[in-house]
């Protein structure tokens, strides 16, 4: 392999956040300012030094306006990725590799969203692309649920996951947001009843099987291991980092290649561990991705936690919860803390290696975190 | 009711369906049909391609129940069924419709349950758009 690459060249050195909430009165500019703000002074870094930014492409606010309002210096970096959650690790991963690169030295990633208040992305019907306008939505597959529904009925079918599976998912999430004031299902316990009474969205999936509809923003700052040493918080280094669209993959309906059910989550996984020196066995906590309950067994399956097929009876025996084989989603992920295309997954992944968490695991030293399965993903290996 | 917003890649897939045919393209070198149509074939490269008839039987691979909120033409007649079916000459492709109890019926027509994994169907047509009825 040439050069040194990316592993623990550089290092996640300030996070930051707003408020998470159905509804947020400031627009989505200003909370992004305010989330880049936190996490530079977390980071304490100012302003003038960033000259990296990365976003996703659905993120309205773009970096010269961003740019413009927090008074970042000049930019030489600027970098959005694409397919929705599935940009959230990736964002990281392209100013590690920028920096590791000598392109820049200071990188700042975000994402603000006002997907609580703001209108459901399904309902425009004006802006499609091709495939859901053509070959879907006039069937009345319509939504996010429904397309993921699909593969999670296909994967039930054919591996006997259940629906108490899904609901150790959703219930390690609340639990874990239960433990942690930010979350938005503070104080609010979810009970299996609940679970098995809630109306369906889309079935097989029910209410509790979806994520939160949030209005908020997050962002942190991505330095070099040298830099690193002089910030004011412990470093969390980037290990390892990879993206993934498998060879004939079609985001959100993957219905139309030979073997829908193992999808971009594998092929990230691969370059993974790959650049990894330690394995699936040795990851302390995860925060895996889970804007529907069902990706997380896939998921699991994905990354190498368990074989294929063996996700939904993972997740058995408290697995997910503090304590079990892989503790999960532990600030309460996109079901229980807030919905904002993952990133808040990210900055959880941070706590925890700095010993910070309101729901830690004791000694957590390296975790996973992954964006969107179902759609072109990305992933990260930290480690403290 | 959405309509197919029809591209230049699946323009005839849409004809032909407004004849009531179902057909698949397929490269016209090495033979591999493709779904959803693009304008090359991803085993040999190559920009020939064919419609092949086929003959509308398959088997549920999956299906949905959607519950609203949903558009408004689409929550008047939920819940329905939506089916990915497998085509039984190529089970590869697969199609996302809606099983009914007759072609032309509503999308709700057919009692969720009789809808099953596996299931035989037929493809019917309605207004030149592809529905799905028990064999």
């Amino acid at each position: 392999m040439a050069g040194p690459g990316l592993k623990d060249a550089t290092a996640i050195v300030g996070i930051g956040q707003t408020a998470f909430a159905r509804h947020l009165p400031e627009d989505e500019k200003t909370l992004a300012c305010r989330a880049v703000l936190a996490a530079l002074d977390d980071a304490g870094i100012a302003p003038g030094e960033v000259d990296a930014l990365a976003s996703y492409t659905m993120e309205e606010t773009d970096e010269v306006e961003l740019a413009k309002a927090v008074g970042f210096g000049d930019l030489t970096y600027f970098s959005k990725v694409g397919y929705g959650g599935g940009g959230s690790c990736a964002t990281v991963a392209h100013l590690a590799a920028a920096i590791a690169a000598g392109q820049a030295t200071v990188g700042v990633a975000w994402r603000s969203r006002k997907r609580g208040s703001g209108p459901r992305p399904w309902r425009n019907t004006a802006a499609q692309l091709p495939t859901p306008a053509q070959w879907t939505r006039p069937f009345g597959l319509l939504r996010p649920a429904d397309e993921i529904a699909m593969l999670t009925r296909r994967y039930m079918h054919e591996y006997g996951a259940t629906r108490d599976h899904l609901f150790n998912v959703a219930l390690a999430c609340r639990n874990r947001a239960n433990q942690n004031p930010a979350a938005v299902m503070h104080e609010r316990p979810l009970t299996r009843e609940m679970y098995m009474t809630s109306r369906w969205i889309s079935e097989p999936l029910c209410l509790f099987d979806n994520c939160l509809e949030t209005d908020g923003a997050l962002a942190c700052v991505v330095v070099s291991r040298e830099r690193a040493r002089d910030c004011r918080r412990t470093p969390v280094y980037v290990h390892s980092a990879a993206q993934g669209l498998p060879a004939q993959h079609h985001g959100m309906v993957n219905y139309w290649n030979d073997d829908p059910l193992t999808g971009p989550a594998w092929t990230a996984a691969r370059h993974l561990w790959k650049h990894a020196d330690f394995t699936p066995e040795d990851v302390d906590v995860a925060q895996i991705y889970d804007a529907f309950t069902a990706l997380v067994p896939l998921s699991l399956e994905g990354y190498g936690f368990c074989g294929r097929g063996e996700g939904g009876a993972f997740t058995e025996q408290g697995a997910l919860e503090i304590g079990g084989r892989l503790p999960v989603n532990t600030g309460g992920g996109g079901l229980s803390e807030a919905y904002v295309h993952g990133f808040n997954l990210l900055n959880e992944g941070v706590r925890q290696l700095r010993g910070s968490s309101t729901a830690q695991v004791p000694g957590a030293a390296t975790c996973l975190v992954t964006a969107g399965e179902g759609v072109p993903t990305s992933a990260l290996l930290l480690r403290s | 009711m959405l309509n197919p917003v029809i591209d230049t890649d699946g323009a005839p897939f849409w004809e032909y369906a407004a004849r009531g045919e179902l057909r698949v393209q397929a490269c016209a070198d090495c033979g591999e049909a493709r779904f959803p149509p693009r304008p090359c074939c991803p085993h040999c490269q190559s920009f020939a391609s064919e419609w092949r008839p086929v003959s509308g039987r398959g088997r549920v691979w999956s299906y949905v129940v959607p519950h609203p909120p949903l558009l408004p033409d689409y929550a008047e007649q939920a819940p329905y069924n939506v089916v990915v079916v497998e085509l039984e000459e190529l089970p590869r492709i697969r199609l996302v419709g809606n099983l009914v109890s007759r072609a032309g019926a509503p999308l709700g027509s057919l009692d969720p349950q009789r809808v099953r994994i596996g299931a035989r169907v037929q493809v019917v047509f309605c207004d030149g758009l592809p529905q799905w009825v028990l064999s």
